[in-house]
């Protein structure tokens, strides 16, 4: 399967997650969320650019925990929570926004 | 999001009538070769998968006696019918026990019984049920051996006891060996081999996480509670499902296990070559995966050299360390046979509190109507404790000490009967979604009833994939994901740690923060 952005075409998987780390780009994000009928906005770019960060020391994407407290120093505390999170991503913060920032799928019992 | 059909919930759970077909699907996501590879299985189905089928089937029958009975003896009395929380959520037949047994059992006759060798002679196979191994067979085996959860409820209701979840294992057992394996259970026990852990969760994330929790838990009581990572000479390794290091509510059950063990005075540590209690090994039937992935925690036991194993809150965790560990990975007799081997964190917490050497406040809870689920590997495949049903009494006692109200659901999906989450077995994957939601319906209706009875308001489990999985669910059924919690998150809210922060302390604190 393949995403088209600006003429070129990326391979994603059957859940439309990228298969290649590196194809990753602001302009890939915003079509994989486009997929989902979603539109990327700066609250949006805020964890994903989190995301990227902290995959990028720790080759995973972080705990819940973990995402929630970067969030709430960074934004403030009454945004320190999940279900702010889960307003910007409502499928849950783990697996959509890993998607639009273009990591792996957690996996396990999550 | 959902292109199927939440059931509709009825004040009792309700049996609807057979749809044929009505699950009719090409099943979850099949393994790519790299994931098969990591397992030792065949990259891709095989040029002769039908007679190597046959074949694999024949060399389990060997290993497995118990196979052999359970697709004798079955005498299709239908007392299972309605007994699989899948068929009562999706209607197809081939969701009733019996039928999905009955995809195995018709090639079985076929192939490996005397009448069906000589009734195939004279192609009259047909006249005992059996089938032979065709294309269509094995779609129907991949989509419906794929929802079944193992969760092993309808062979508490048959007279013979046969056990479905049995003849799930051993079909997606025969499916990897011929190169046809599921994607969700290969992919993660691929990366239990490769990192650790079924999320795979490397060395360094792990440790920041933990470090990140001790915060946490300092900021939150004033006191320095340790969560220890490969620590050498502890008393206790931690084995636990590694979504306690990730997702909610599972991490506020970890933090709980922290602070008992704080308070108990033991020294523990995880580790981050057994950083996960999972062992999907099961899930697929595979006794060469499930031993391999036992014997990383029997190395950590010993390279660390601790004298007693814990489990974390994980279902099919406990069934296998409980029934298998000791012959998967054992013997053990270089930890404390003073203690039971393993032990669930579960008995370890009830110990203490029957010796009475911890503290609670069990008002913090006030704020919550409880109920418990019983996971369904914990109810119908181990025990716990050191009498009959402890499995069902120390986890309930021990709610029920740390907090105020408590309400049991309807006694018969609860206990020995309880229904599945609809997420176990290696189905908790989002590709099985319409399979999960439809699923849950059974329990969804029971959590209703107390929800509008009793004014229950949040349920408890103790294992991480039933809530994973009620997270997931919840929604569809017009509750709240928040309403499932660990149980010992309700302890780790109750204890009081010795040195605690008063409550007005806090208080004052959070003021001249704000100031």
């Amino acid at each position: 399967m393949a995403l088209d952005v600006n003429g070129t075409s990326y391979e994603v998987d059957e859940e439309g997650y990228l298969a290649n780390l590196n194809d990753w780009n602001p302009d890939v994000a915003a079509a994989l969320a486009a997929a989902d009928d979603a539109e990327l906005t700066d609250a949006h770019w805020e964890v994903i650019n989190f995301l990227r960060e902290y995959y990028e020391e720790y080759q995973i994407a972080p705990a819940v925990r973990v995402l929630t407290k970067a969030i709430g120093k960074k934004l403030g505390k009454d945004k320190g929570n999940s279900k702010y999170l889960y307003e910007l991503f409502p499928y849950g913060p783990a697996k959509q926004a890993c998607k639009y920032a273009g990591l792996p799928k957690p996996t396990g019992c999550v | 999001m959902a292109d199927f059909e939440t059931p509709e919930l009825f004040k009792h759970i309700h049996v609807p009538k057979p749809v044929p077909g009505s699950m009719e699907s090409s099943g979850p996501f099949i393994a790519k070769p790299d994931h098969q590879e990591a397992l030792g299985f065949p990259h891709e189905l095989v040029d002769n998968w039908e007679e190597k089928a046959v074949e694999e089937m024949g060399n389990t029958l060997q290993k497995y006696r118990g196979l052999r009975v359970f697709l004798d003896s079955c005498v299709k009395c239908g007392a299972c019918t309605d007994k699989c929380h899948y068929y009562l959520g999706s209607a197809d037949p081939k969701n009733m026990p019996v039928g999905r047994q009955d995809l195995l059992r018709s090639v079985y006759r076929k192939y490996h019984t005397p009448a069906g060798k000589f009734l195939s002679k004279l192609g009259l196979e047909w006249l005992i049920g059996a089938k032979s191994m065709t294309r269509e067979v094995l779609d129907d085996w991949y989509n419906y051996y794929h929802q079944c959860s193992e969760c092993r409820r309808c062979s508490v209701y048959c007279p013979y006891g046969i056990d479905t979840a049995e003849i799930t294992m051993a079909a997606r057992d025969i499916m990897d060996k011929i190169g046809h394996g599921q994607k969700y259970n290969n992919e993660i026990i691929g990366k239990v081999f490769k990192i650790g852990n079924n999320l795979g969760l490397p060395e360094p994330a792990l440790a920041d996480t933990l470090e990140g929790l001790e915060e946490d838990i300092e900021d939150e009581t004033g006191v320095k509670v340790e969560l220890p990572l490969d620590r050498e000479g502890c008393e206790i390794l931690l084995v636990t499902p590694s979504a306690d290091f990730f997702a909610e509510p599972h991490v506020d059950g970890l933090m709980g296990y922290a602070k008992v063990f704080h308070e108990a005075g033991v020294t523990w540590t995880l580790s981050s070559k057994a950083s996960e209690a999972a062992n999907f090994g099961m899930f697929i039937g595979s006794y060469e995966n499930m031993r391999k992935i036992s014997l990383r925690i029997r190395e950590a036991a010993i390279d660390l050299g601790v004298k007693r194993i814990v489990f974390g809150e994980c279902g099919h965790a406990w069934r296998v360390a409980y029934s298998f560990l000791n012959t998967l990975a054992g013997p053990f007799d270089f930890l404390d046979q003073n203690y039971p081997i393993p032990q669930h964190i579960c008995e370890f917490t009830h110990d203490l509190i029957q010796k009475d050497k911890l503290k609670f406040d069990p008002s913090e809870n006030d704020w919550m109507t409880l109920t418990f689920h019983d996971s369904c590997n914990v109810a119908r495949a181990s025990r716990m404790g050191d009498k009959p049903g402890g499995q069902f009494t120390i986890p309930r006692d021990i709610i029920k000490k740390v907090c105020n109200n408590y309400v049991d659901m309807a006694a018969d999906t609860i206990g020995e009967g309880t229904y599945c989450c609809g997420g176990g077995g290696g189905l908790l994957t989002d590709d099985l979604m319409a399979v999960r939601v439809k699923g849950a319906m059974p329990r969804m209706t029971a959590l209703t009833n107390v929800v509008l009875e009793d004014g229950v308001t949040h349920m408890a489990a103790i294992c991480a994939i039933c809530k994973s999985q009620f997270s997931k669910v919840l929604p569809y059924y017009n509750m709240g994901m928040d309403m499932i919690v660990s149980v010992h998150q309700l302890v780790s809210n109750a204890l009081i740690l010795t040195g605690q922060n008063s409550e007005d302390e806090n208080e004052a604190e959070t003021a001249k923060e704000s100031e």
